[in-house]
């Protein structure tokens, strides 16, 4: 008979762990251990809403305080998944809302939320606090007054990237005048114009207020008043930046900003006018974090206001910037972690600015601590990627966007797998890869060869066989999420690294070679896996096996494999072997 | 696995005619008359050629496109503006759609590529100056006025019709 630590020992003990794979680890040494840590585990992260059940989260863990779930797959976010394929957070709040009293925050990402469902928040927990929705829909700004009315003691209501149908602004009104609490406001993404003067009191009794993101519809003649009643801000987003040129304004607006001594990040700036950017001025060398990404303007203001922020670690911006503004870009913040270059124009068919491979090889070359990209460009060289990979060996997310699917080395007319190869074997420590251009299946066995920390992987229009696919599954030994689209990537490598896919958290195919056959066999061979076929065309049996479904999401789970809220465009394995819908 | 798989040996580009099909560039060049007024109001871009666009390609958020796009939907009549601009020393006007244009930057890219000529960069206190060309317009009170004092969306309002100036003639109207 073992003895052990009291209980209470213990428990102390793992209170000093925060990660969940501590903790994961910690339940695996012995059933009391199991029991003990699952009574005092507060904070769950799950990251796929159908790899678990509501009734299996919630037997096992009574105590939650805090929960954070992602819904969709990735590629959700550009419209490849059908609309109500899924991801409902009705069906998690509904069973929360009886087994945590005491839950105080729920961050979800891509999910369908309902304003029943924000309604049941706001009245089923005491002591709300914390509210994250990112790139969420399915609720209105009703449901948000829910919120604003009913959680006392709400500290962060972020509504970051999600599509809300905005009935009114009348929203903001309903946070009562007792409530005080407010830590962080993100509204952004919302369109209607809110009552100014309800925006007013609420940032004035919010002495705690440290982000306050606005959106569009506050005018810049207003930002003044918000910015004076909270020159504690850490974070801000102003509204849209832009108005009649007038010197009081100006002044007004430089007085309020100089005033905020903590201000670290902007971000907002729609319409901007250039002539009230210097108003940040006194701010810009407290700044690490600039998102200009739907600031229009030219390169030349763009470079002004960025020269003056010198200890900037996150710059999000338009090509606009263009290679002569990365270029001043990379000589004066060397401080400089992650950039983002956003198209100005996705679907012209030609460059309306001039950036191109040479702005990101220019940083790359003069920002040290650059471990983090996304770029779009419409064209790219071997050669230049060569030179980023050798510059940056500390690369962590590198993520190219060639505007034209499939195109060649613009030099050389060459497939770029020399070029991404180079990334992979350069940057040992690279977590995350999106890939774009013209690609054979080398480039993917150089993945598999080098690309041994890889945790997620992007590919579109790319290889040219199953080997390349192959590559990558049987190579990339920290694979967690695939996602591939237009790719003539089939059965045999899917099938042949069927165990594979068990450890990785998903694996999405879309517009590939895989047939439905394969998919059964997929999904009789592995149990563990929700083998999921999403195609609009009809029940998948009532055409040939060897038919190539539109798009396959494979994913594991503990829970059932029959979902209860799957719409007819998805069939899953049935018990008896047949695919079934709902 | 290596000796089961056939590696397909190409000539050509790799790709299949499915995906090939779908991403086949239409080049729409324009007729002869700038502006088509049944034009499609998800067109956001002046260039000639658009391409058929694939689903989630370029993968941008729709509510960066959206930011970005012209708020058609705000001026709710749906109806061009079309302003007539005439350039010192040529000899016909040019009439172009305000409502085409997203911002500044684009409507002045797009008359340098009209005029052929150069506008150069604005800025409150000296307009155009140094410039070869300066961009003015007449408002509703009659009034010319530098290009690029007002927010744009005033200016799309306001604006009856330009006339690129010689930046040497535009001196006198810079912001003083």
């Amino acid at each position: 008979m073992a003895y052990s630590f009291p209980e209470e020992v213990l428990e102390h003990v793992f209170s000093f762990l925060s990660l969940a794979r501590d903790r994961n680890a910690v339940s695996l040494v012995c059933k009391s251990w199991y029991e003990i840590e699952r009574w005092c585990r507060h904070r769950i992260f799950v990251g796929n809403c159908y790899a678990v059940s509501p009734e299996i989260v919630i037997r096992r863990f009574p105590e939650l305080r805090a929960v954070e779930m992602k819904g969709k797959p990735h590629f959700a976010d550009f419209n490849l998944v059908p609309e109500g394929w899924g991801a409902y957070a009705y069906p998690w709040i509904a069973a929360m809302a009886e087994a945590y009293p005491f839950l105080e925050e729920i961050k979800l990402k891509r999910m369908v939320v309902t304003d029943e469902s924000l309604e049941l928040i706001s009245k089923s927990y005491k002591n709300f606090k914390v509210l994250v929705l990112t790139s969420c829909e399915g609720f209105t700004t009703d449901g948000l007054a829910s919120i604003a009315a009913n959680c006392r003691h709400l500290r962060e209501l972020d509504l970051r990237e999600s599509e809300v149908e905005d009935l009114s602004g009348h929203w903001l009104s309903h946070f009562p005048d007792s409530c005080t609490s407010l830590v962080s406001l993100n509204m952004s993404c919302l369109g209607s114009e809110v009552s100014f003067s309800s925006l007013e009191r609420l940032v004035a009794r919010s002495p705690n207020l440290r982000t306050l993101r606005l959106n569009r519809a506050v005018p810049l003649e207003k930002l003044a008043n918000l910015v004076r009643h909270a020159p504690q801000l850490v974070e801000l987003g102003t509204g849209a930046y832009s108005s009649e040129i007038r010197s009081d304004t100006f002044s007004s607006l430089a007085d309020a900003f100089s005033a905020c001594k903590q201000l670290k990040a902007l971000s907002g700036f729609w319409d901007v006018v250039p002539s009230y950017l210097p108003a940040v001025y006194s701010v810009c060398s407290g700044i690490t974090s600039l998102n200009l990404s739907y600031a229009a303007i030219p390169s030349s203001d763009l470079v002004k206001l960025i020269s003056q922020c010198q200890n900037l670690q996150r710059l999000w911006v338009l090509d606009y910037i263009e290679d002569s503004g990365l270029e001043a870009l990379a000589a004066s913040c060397k401080d400089l972690q992650e950039l983002r270059v956003f198209p100005s124009d996705p679907f012209g068919a030609e460059p309306n600015v001039s950036l191109t491979e040479q702005g990101l090889v220019s940083v790359s070359e003069g920002c040290p601590k650059l471990e983090s990209v996304l770029y779009f460009c419409r064209q790219m060289s071997n050669a230049a990627l060569i030179a980023i990979a050798r510059n940056r060996p500390n690369f962590i997310r590198f993520r190219l966007c060639i505007i034209e699917p499939q195109a060649a080395d613009y030099l050389t007319l060459e497939p770029l797998d020399a070029g991404f190869g180079a990334i992979v074997e350069n940057c040992k420590e690279l977590r995350r890869l999106s890939m774009s251009g013209l690609l054979t299946d080398r480039v993917f066995k150089y993945i598999g060869t080098h690309a041994k920390k890889l945790e997620m992987l992007s590919i579109a229009f790319a290889g040219e066989s199953d080997l390349g696919l192959h590559h990558v599954l049987s190579g990339c030994d920290s694979l967690r999420k695939l996602e591939i689209r237009d790719c003539p990537f089939g059965d045999k490598a899917v099938l042949a690294n069927a165990a594979k896919l068990d450890t990785m958290r998903s694996l999405w195919m879309s517009s590939c070679s895989v047939s439905f056959g394969a998919c059964k066999l997929l999904a009789q061979k592995m149990p563990r896996l929700n083998v999921e076929v999403i195609d609009e065309r009809g029940p998948p049996d009532s055409r040939p096996e060897s038919c190539v479904v539109e798009r396959v999401y494979v994913y594991r789970t503990v829970a059932s494999r029959q979902r209860l809220d799957m719409p007819d465009f998805v069939w899953t394995l049935d018990e008896d072997s047949s695919m079934r819908y709902s | 696995m290596e000796t089961s798989v056939a590696t397909e040996l190409r000539l050509g580009l790799p790709g299949r005619d499915e995906s090939e099909a779908k991403i086949t560039s239409v080049s729409n060049k324009r007729s002869s008359s700038e502006m088509d007024d049944s034009c499609d109001p998800q067109q956001e871009s002046v260039a000639p050629a658009q391409k058929a666009q694939v689903v989630g390609w370029p993968p941008v958020r729709s509510y960066r496109k959206n930011i970005l796009q012209k708020k058609a939907e705000s001026s709710s009549d749906g109806s061009a503006m079309f302003v007539k601009v005439s350039m010192d020393g040529a000899p016909y006007l040019r009439k172009i759609d305000l409502k085409f244009y997203m911002n500044y930057l684009d409507l002045l890219k797009a008359l340098q590529n009209m005029f052929k000529c150069t506008i150069g960069v604005y800025s409150e206190r000296e307009g155009y100056d140094g410039s070869e060309f300066a961009p003015t317009y007449e408002d509703k009170d009659g009034d010319w006025m530098l290009v690029g004092d007002v927010p744009w969306e005033m200016f799309v309002t306001s604006c009856k019709r330009m006339r690129i100036m010689k930046g040497s003639e535009a001196r006198g109207l810079g912001c003083l």
